[in-house]
């Protein structure tokens, strides 16, 4: 079934479960987004993909990478409420990540060359999107690396932040991290390589053994 | 040892309802086994007056009668109930059938209370309130301005039931609305009425609860069953009480609520989600519980009628975002309790992926009244669009602090200066957060702005659940701020960035503005960042942050102005930006400051003037509290 609406005043037409990104992309109309993988669940933790719902007088913002097209909706990608909230949160993201040199392009990208907010760790590249965790249990199924801790806190790692026999090294989460923080994290993670090789050829000698 | 009990002679055990004929039966039975004319001595149970050892003070009237040995025929009842809502003047004994109210009682007083009221009818004056205003001393409860202004709805069984014991719950008319609703009315009527009555949650949001109930079935038809019925009793609001309150004094009136909208919903399963530091909540509503399955009140086919329900306790997680409600959902199904990032409703998609209702304490305890009295006696209390009434906890700079129930849409000023009693001293108050944490200032020049949903809002503010924080001129609202943000601060569960970073950048640019740095540029900085955080955050915590910012900068700019471009804190609290002086004219010498100053560096003999010096002064404030002659000065 077809659902249409408009955004930027243009009709789009979307399918039934689409969510607005998705039809903004499917259109070229450009979103700017980072904890957004088309693989795994979202979490809408950035807030960079807001966009303005406009109904009459009255108006919200929606993150646009959940929020479910619905008949009739009228969307803006760019207002001033919009980008308020992008180019905060891109000042966020530059004193949160400050060594990351894809956030620092996507600011700049939008305008965005320097942050009010103290640095307090000019090393770190990750902002705790989760996107790597996301992958690592959803795709891969081990769930060898976590998001812990909350609030200010809320950081990435494998449990209780030791090095973990539970990974396989297959990269995933390397390749979908949008900051470039997974590789600098991936030796923290992935555990010693000879336990792992003990660990999964007792696993194979267990499956030769049961079956 | 005499019978102290006001337990009846009833047998829980014998009785299984089986219909509404038999629940009256109980109720006469009740009432006609209970002596009207026996004293009762009811001593208040609530936390507050525990607090202040109000058990010592029952334990020492039951000794102290059955060392008097009063005649049997007149032999009082002690009875323990819930916070009686005045908890500044706890611990608080009544005397009825007269009605004395005996206040900040204490333990060795017992004996001349037995003495002198319960054996010679005499008042014991020094017991009794005084209204500070008239310094007239007040004999009964019900003369009291506190209790006099008020409008006591759903608070009006507790200070009057043991909420341990069902069957007074019973003899005051408790479970009629539910038997009313399971014999002759339909799930629909059930829903149509609380829809007429216009009930709003009082959780926050103030969404009304019968379009949510409509929604469900909406929902309910498309997907099936089963729903879920909810109770959120996660209460973390600092300075919030109300629902503690009702979940302790009267838990049958919000078990009962939850019966009626699981019979309106045809939910079989139910959650009570309360918060585990209410030790005491969560004992009563299992106790209460466990009664009512007892008599067929909760459980499989209640009062016979076909209909069967059951509901568990889930102990809240310890994070105040588990009271959002995708959060406790997630936190109920045994995961960390984080909000949901989806735009499902949760009449759609709430707990465990089905319909699910989830309501607020008093939302629920409000159920039965409507059922019981009608939607349209409901509705004509308060106003038209807030109906019903509103309890309020009410602290900070106040006389009377404690648990006030009005009708909505009285003025402020009704509550914080006649029912409160307003600031100590007769000073005007400064403003009154209400909604707490993320709720606003209301300045004393709108004092008569109406406590409704849609007023509050109006101003800036919000009714939240209901806790007023009253401030007067030694509170600063960049101060207050800080406080705000750095709660909430703690409380983010860190998933979304605007609520994770931004709240700490607000709390950090509040800091420097406390510190007399800062500029007019950096406020309008400040009022486009809570925009930001407003529009971005995931969930309503993070929304609704900036609140207590945006609102003491519209009503307060100048405090601000004062902090950034003089350096000054008007109200004396910003630490760095004021000075300990004592006034020469006033000082007499009595040494006081001096004999307390932690850092020892106030001089000065004995009768003669004392001077602070300010190099070595560490800001405590503790000469300021220890002058009795209001000598020491901030400036
Ligand atoms: C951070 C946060 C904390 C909340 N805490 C509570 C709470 O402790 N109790 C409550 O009833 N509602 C709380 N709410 C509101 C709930 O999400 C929900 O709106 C409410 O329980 C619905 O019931 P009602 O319609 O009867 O008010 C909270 C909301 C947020 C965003
Ligand atoms: S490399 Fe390790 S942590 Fe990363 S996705 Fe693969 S298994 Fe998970
Ligand atoms: S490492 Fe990368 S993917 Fe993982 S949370 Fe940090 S920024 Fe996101
Ligand atoms: S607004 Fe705050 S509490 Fe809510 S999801 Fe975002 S980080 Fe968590
Ligand atoms: S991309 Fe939508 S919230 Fe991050
Ligand atoms: S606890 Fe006794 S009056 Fe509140």
């Amino acid at each position: 079934m077809k659902i249409t609406f408009k955004i930027n005043d243009k009709t789009v037409e979307a399918r039934t479960g689409w969510t607005v990104l998705e039809t903004a992309q499917h259109y070229g109309i450009d979103i700017p987004t980072l904890c957004h993988h088309e693989s795994v669940t979202p979490s809408g933790a950035c807030r960079l993909c807001m966009v303005e719902l406009k109904e009459g007088n009255w108006s919200k913002l929606v993150a646009s990478c959940i929020y479910p097209v619905k008949e009739g909706i009228t969307i803006y990608t760019e207002t001033e409420r919009v980008s308020n909230v992008r180019r905060w949160v891109f000042e966020m993201l530059l004193s949160t990540c400050p060594a990351s040199a894809k956030i620092r392009q996507m600011a700049a990208n939008y305008g965005v060359a320097s942050t009010r907010f103290p640095i307090s760790n000019p090393d770190n590249k990750c902002m705790v999107c989760g996107l790597c965790s996301r992958v690592c249990e959803e795709v891969v199924g081990l769930s060898a690396i976590s998001v812990v801790d909350r609030g200010v806190h809320k950081k990435i790692g494998a449990p209780f932040l030791r090095p973990t026999d539970v990974c396989v090294a297959c990269g995933c989460c390397v390749s979908v991290c949008p900051t470039g923080a997974m590789q600098s994290f991936f030796d923290q993670v992935r555990g010693e390589p000879s336990m792992r090789l003990t660990q999964l050829t007792r696993q194979s000698a267990q499956e030769v053994k049961t079956s | 040892m005499p019978d102290l009990n006001t337990a009846t002679a009833i047998d829980l055990n014998q009785w299984h309802l089986k219909s509404e004929q038999d629940l009256i039966e109980l109720q006469k039975r009740i009432i006609e086994s209970t002596d009207p004319n026996r004293p009762e001595i009811v001593v208040c149970h609530g936390t507050g007056c525990l607090a202040n050892a109000s058990d010592k003070v029952s334990e020492a009237l039951k000794a102290g009668l059955a060392k008097a040995g009063i005649n049997a025929k007149v032999m009082p009842g002690i009875k323990k109930t819930g916070c009686q809502g005045f908890c500044s003047r706890g611990p608080l004994v009544l005397i009825r059938p007269q009605g004395l109210f005996y206040q900040q009682v204490k333990a060795r007083d017992a004996d001349e209370i037995i003495e002198k009221t319960l054996m010679r009818g005499e008042i014991v004056k020094r017991l009794l309130y005084k209204d500070p205003k008239t310094k007239k001393a007040i004999a009964t409860e019900q003369e009291i301005p506190f209790y006099k202004l008020q409008k006591r709805v759903v608070l009006k069984n507790i200070g009057k039931i043991d909420p341990t014991d069902i069957l007074d719950t019973i003899s005051s008319g408790g479970y009629q609305a539910l038997a009313k609703a399971l014999t002759s009315m339909t799930p629909e009527q059930v829903v149509a009425e609380v829809e007429k009555s216009g009930l709003r949650g009082r959780g926050g949001a103030g969404f009304p609860a019968g379009r949510k109930w409509r929604s469900a079935l909406t929902a309910i038809k498309k997907k099936g069953r089963p729903v879920y019925v909810v109770v959120n009793g996660d209460e973390g609001d600092p300075g919030a009480f109300m629902d503690r309150t009702i979940m302790e004094g009267d838990p049958h009136s919000v078990l009962e609520g939850l019966i009626i909208g699981a019979y309106a919903l045809g939910a079989q399963n139910g959650y009570l989600y309360v918060r585990a530091e209410y030790p005491l909540a969560i004992k009563h509503l299992e106790k209460a519980m466990e009664q009512a399955r007892c008599l067929g009140l909760l459980g499989e086919n209640i009062l016979n009628t076909g209909f069967s329900f059951d509901a568990r306790i889930n102990r809240g997680a310890g994070a105040f975002v588990c009271g959002e409600s995708t959060a406790l959902f997630t936190s109920i199904e045994g995961k960390p309790g984080n909000p949901r990032p989806k735009y499902v409703r949760s009449v759609e998609e709430g707990l465990w992926g089905r319909p699910t209702v989830l309501n607020n304490v008093e939302t629920w305890a409000n159920v039965p009244l409507i059922i019981r009295k009608g939607a349209n006696w409901y509705s004509g209390l308060g106003v038209s669009n807030s109906t019903g009434t509103k309890v309020f906890s009410l602290v900070g700079k106040v006389n009377n602090v404690g648990l006030v129930e009005v009708p909505m849409g009285v003025p402020v000023s009704r509550i914080v200066e006649e029912i409160g009693g307003g600031v100590p001293g007769g000073a005007p108050f400064k403003a009154v957060q209400t909604g707490g944490p993320s709720g606003g200032c209301i300045p004393y020049s709108l004092k008569e702005t109406p406590v409704d949903f849609d007023s509050l809002t109006k101003a800036g503010s919000m009714m939240g659940s209901g806790a007023m924080i009253v401030m007067d001129d030694s509170d600063c609202v960049v101060d207050v701020g800080r406080y705000f943000l750095r709660f909430l601060e703690e409380e983010s569960c860190g998933k979304c960035l605007p609520c994770r970073l931004g709240l700490s950048r607000m709390r950090e640019v509040l800091d420097r503005f406390s510190q007399g740095k800062g500029s007019e540029k950096e406020i309008d900085d400040l009022i486009n960042l809570s925009q930001a955080i407003v529009d971005g955050a995931l969930c309503a915590l993070g929304s609704s942050a900036p609140n207590p910012v945006l609102t003491t900068i519209r009503y307060f700019k100048d405090e601000y102005l004062a902090h950034v471009q003089d350096q000054k804190c008007p109200a004396g609290v910003c630490k760095d930006l004021i000075t300990y002086r004592i006034d020469e004219e006033k000082c007499t010498g009595c040494t006081a400051c001096s004999k307390q100053c932690p850092s020892n560096c106030i001089s000065g003999e004995k009768k003669k003037i004392h001077v602070i010096d300010a190099s070595s002064c560490i800001k405590c404030g503790i000469c300021k509290e220890s002058c009795k002659f209001g000598a020491v000065l901030t400036v």
